[in-house]
């Protein structure tokens, strides 16, 4: 990181800690919900990304429509990490109600800018961070009619301080806004009125920009700014699906949301004007995932998104899915639990209900996106498993994943791939057939046949939850009963040999190495840089489905000690390792974070740390 | 047990209907219920209706949930897909099925208990979309497969086999359809086949939520006296008050009605219901007069059957939708994905 320690400080400054970074800043915004803040504070983040840089933005937002306490975070990482940091330089404190705990959060040496509009508690102070003081509200009050107008412009006006302060270019955030208000000229003139407001204040009252600062690179070609949910839309847009059943429930709503958009603009035939999709919102969850399997069972690519909550009120369906093998996708995007638990939070602690959804011995696919480029990518791949192996799968993405803005690699879609449907007999194939029995290893992989409705006579056959012979008819032979789940646990084999395998990143030299999934990818990856700097080097697996590859179980084998880093207090995945493939337990230690944010490397670091001392004081 | 199946002897000279299949050809594998139950009735009421109708075996899907009721599916069209789901939710997989493919007749069997208890909700919502299905709930006010505890439809007063009579108000799934909307309503006695069948028929081809409820009596829980779900209760209380007569496509109306008490309404596919009301007063057309009716009747401790409301004008669900006629399940997936060049497209809007 370049210094630019020569600078000369802003005006009010009298402080012994210098920070001065170039393109390593995390700006965190305080503001109260309902207020427009996300707008603003997607202006900044898209402005940062324009010009080159790469950033990750984080909402920390309450399960609340008005008036309670937000937070936005972007993160300005030159070195193009993908995680939230563990630390804020430049916080923007535009809410009283959280002022004092916001200003203890800026490092020494950091920035906090507040609206100076009214007298500041002086016991609010620290004198190891600069306080910068803009009159926003007074400001905007002169220049704007109406109070909701104030109120938003109060924040565009921040957007404006913070373009001096940290030299965002005041062009790209023009275009942006030329862009977004294309259809309402009126509001480009007042919005960028707003932003010079703020822009002009900083620049007259303080030396601009700031020591730590941004600067035009070439780090975000080729991506694109998008969250985990309304990639998991297109990608089910992309993989056909034409049946979403679904119940609102937080933060998996708007995956559906982005599918409707999407279908909206895609799936409508411009002749007729009938659609090509049917998207239902049931009753509550338990209705749709019976949908879903109503769906693929006549043959359609169909699928839920949901969460936790959700999750188990399907679970009674998931177990008849798996018996009777019907296929199905769900996205499981996480958020706090248990129970309600915090519904705005992220988490990765519904790994053993999703595992082993429902009663009796029932296991169910799951694949673990990383970011909202697998997002898309995966719910492909998830409809293709779900009809080879005719069974459930769940995506489990999660909230850090699912509504954040990710900056990812623009997605490609091969046109040349054929999607698996699975095994369906067409009308020709049964006309010629003897008899068809639904359950039957015709080919010794564990996946029977299957007919759909509709298609022809000799294809009937009675689904049931019940117990069933190979031939589909109803038992209560122990062997016949046998015949069937033993065949099942054949087609887990063969599950596991067809689904995404693990990233691994090996060296024989080392011995130790992080193990983890999903969201947890971009801070391990920058953790293990930051301790191959002190020298501690560290293999990597990202394990991205249920059941385990093979190559998981090798890599375990090949460590002496396997860091397994997950978002959830009981360490859940360690389990599945030790369960699914009979991973030594005492290779596998658990760095747990489980407090509803969203990972970040210095945590990962530090436990790592702490247990390698532990292992030197043994 | 369900997984006997009934031997496939024709009768040479058997009937046959215009696909030239014979009635065996509907039947399915032999009852497992026990020996004069009512359901093994309604059952045999299906066998025909589907018969008469020409409909194609692998045309109709047949919906279950949990329960007695339930079981039924798998003794009807061997030859047709069957789904017994879970407990009190056939409604939603058959929303799933239908919202994938809007080309077959779908036929579900449910009970009191699967339809006005644990599947209450998803019975209502299926109602409130006018999915298009023949519902049939085989109603005998317990539940027979857990050995005889009353259920919801049981009525205040009735008198168990062991132990205390009612007390509770009963779900009357007549009444609540109405309140609801439902767009065909009948009751009828699993006893009475001549009046069962034509509303089978008629629910069969109705576009929309078609409910029969069937007072179909539990011989070994609640056919007793002091029950009011018994046949000789039932035979002794039910009264039709609108007959319904099935006329198939291009057939001829041949009875001779009385003027002012019949009433023709056309079906899907060309075919029409007739409706010879009894009682002069009672109009099945009016959601209103008729719950009143209904509600006065119940008072009067009278089981009112027949077909007590239509309504062929609301649209179903995918037509309040406005999807396609293609089923959606046969549509190519590569006609679905606006491929490359359009992601490119969408992407561009993320920059």
């Amino acid at each position: 990181m370049k210094s630019l320690t020569n600078r000369r400080e802003p005006r009010r400054r009298n402080r012994k800690v210098i920070v001065a970074k170039l393109n390593d800043v995390v700006i965190k915004i305080a503001t109260v919900n309902g207020t427009g803040s996300a707008s603003a504070n997607g202006l900044i983040m898209k402005s940062l990304f324009r010009m080159g840089i790469p950033v990750v933005g984080k909402n920390y937002f309450p399960s609340n429509i008005q008036g309670l306490p937000t937070w936005y975070e972007i993160r300005v990482t030159g070195d193009d990490y993908q995680c939230r940091s563990d630390r804020v330089d430049v916080m923007v404190a535009m809410n009283a109600q959280t002022y004092a705990r916001d200003l203890a959060e800026v490092i020494p040496g950091g920035w906090f800018i507040y609206d100076s509009t009214w007298p500041r508690n002086t016991q609010l102070s620290r004198d190891d961070i600069t306080i910068l003081g803009i009159p926003l509200s007074r400001m905007c009050n002169e220049h704007f009619d109406g109070a909701r107008a104030r109120i938003l412009m109060k924040n565009i006006a921040y957007v404006g301080a913070l373009a001096a302060f940290l030299d965002i270019n005041l062009d790209t955030i023009t275009a942006l806004l030329e862009e977004t208000f294309a259809d309402k000229k009126n509001l480009i003139a007042s919005n960028m009125e707003a932003i010079r407001l703020g822009f002009d204040y900083a620049n007259e009252n303080f030396v601009c920009p700031l020591p730590s600062k941004v600067a035009a690179m070439d780090g975000t070609k080729g991506h694109i700014i998008i969250d985990g949910n309304t990639a998991a839309g297109l990608g089910c847009l992309y993989a056909g699906a034409t049946v979403g059943a679904w119940y609102p429930i937080t933060p998996s709503t708007s995956l559906m949301d982005a599918f409707r958009a999407f279908c909206g603009k895609y799936r409508v035939d411009p002749e007729t004007g009938k659609r090509t999709y049917c998207i239902i919102q049931a009753e509550d969850e338990l209705a749709a995932i019976g949908m879903v399997l109503g769906a693929s069972w006549n043959g359609a690519r169909s699928f839920t998104s949901t969460s936790g909550p959700g999750i188990s009120l399907m679970s009674e369906f998931l177990g008849y899915a798996y018996y009777a093998e019907i296929p199905a996708v769900l996205f499981n995007v996480q958020r706090c639990g248990p129970s309600t638990g915090m519904p705005t939070r992220t988490q990765q602690s519904d790994i053993i209900s999703c595992a082993y959804a429902s009663h009796g011995d029932t296991k169910h696919v799951l694949l673990f996106p990383a970011d909202p480029g697998e997002c898309f990518t995966m719910a492909q791949t998830a409809f293709d498993l779900a009809e080879r192996l005719q069974t459930p799968v769940m995506v489990l993405s999660d909230l850090d994943i699912g509504m954040n803005d990710w900056m990812v690699p623009e997605f490609e879609f091969d046109e040349t791939k054929i999607p698996d449907r699975g095994k369906v007999l067409s009308a020709e194939e049964l006309e010629e057939m003897e008899s068809f029995h639904r359950y039957l290893d015709v080919d010794g992989d564990g996946i029977p046949y299957r007919s759909l409705p509709g298609i022809h006579p000799k294809g009937s056959y009675f689904t049931r939850g019940s117990g069933h012979t190979k031939y589909g008819a109803y038992t209560e032979e122990s062997s016949e009963y046998k015949d069937v789940v033993d065949r099942l646990l054949l087609k887990w084999e063969t599950a596991r040999s067809i689904v995404p395998e693990p990233e691994i990143e090996f060296s024989k030299f080392n011995k130790a190495a992080i193990l983890s999934f999903g969201s947890s990818h971009g801070a391990c990856q920058e953790a293990r840089d930051r301790l191959a700097a002190q020298n501690i080097a560290l293999n990597y697996c990202r394990v991205k489905s249920f059941p385990i590859s093979a190559s998981v179980k090798e890599f375990i084998e090949q460590h002496d000690v396997v860091y397994v880093v997950e978002q959830n207090r009981d360490a859940q995945f360690r389990a599945l390792l030790m369960l699914d493939c009979d991973a030594d337990p005492s290779t596998l230690v658990s760095l747990l974070h489980y407090d509803g944010m969203p990972l970040n490397a210095g945590f990962v670091v530090r436990k790592v740390l702490e247990e390698i001392a532990k292992g030197q004081a043994a | 047990m369900s997984y006997i199946s009934k031997p496939k002897i024709q009768h040479p000279n058997a009937p046959r209907n215009k696909l030239g299949l014979t009635s065996r050809d509907y039947e399915g594998a032999v009852s497992t219920l026990c020996a004069g139950c009512g359901h093994d009735s309604v059952t045999a009421a299906i066998v025909q209706s589907v018969y008469d109708l020409n409909i194609e075996p692998h045309m109709l899907a047949k919906m279950s949930g949990i329960g007695c009721s339930s079981k039924t599916p798998a003794y009807f069209a061997s030859q047709s897909h069957g789904f017994n789901s879970v407990h009190g939710r056939m409604p939603s997989v058959t929303t799933g099925a239908n919202a994938a493919n809007r080309t077959l007749t779908y036929i579900g069997v449910s009970g009191d208990g699967d339809s006005l208890s644990i599947g209450a909700g998803q019975f209502v919502h299926a109602i409130r979309r006018n999915l298009n299905m023949c519902y049939i709930i085989e109603n005998n006010g317990v539940y027979g497969l857990t050995k005889g505890q009353f259920s919801a439809s049981a009525d205040i007063g009735s008198k168990p086999k062991k132990g205390l009579p009612n007390q509770q108000e009963p779900i009357d799934p007549v009444s609540m359809a109405l309140s609801l909307g439902c767009t065909y309503i009948a009751r009828s006695f699993s006893g009475d086949k001549e009046q069962l069948v034509p509303l089978i028929k008629g629910a069969l081809m109705h576009q929309g939520f078609a409910l029969v409820d069937v007072i179909s009596p539990c011989v070994t829980f609640n056919d007793h006296e002091g029950s009011t779900k018994s046949y000789a209760h039932t035979r002794k209380h039910y009264h039709n008050v609108v007959n319904a007569d099935f006329i198939a496509p291009a057939e001829e109306i041949k009875t001779a009605y009385d003027e002012g008490s019949a009433m023709s309404v056309e079906l899907h596919g060309g075919s029409k219901i007739v409706l010879r009301k009894v009682d002069k007063d009672y109009d099945p057309t009016s959601r209103a007069s008729s719950f009143q009716y209904l509600r006065d009747r119940f008072n009067a401790g009278e089981i009112i059957t027949g077909l007590l409301y239509i309504d062929e004008a609301r649209n179903e669900m995918h037509d309040l939708m406005g999807n396609v006629d293609t089923p959606l399940s046969q549509l190519p997936l590569e006609t679905l994905n606006p491929g490359n060049q359009e992601l490119k497209k969408i992407l561009s809007g993320y920059r």
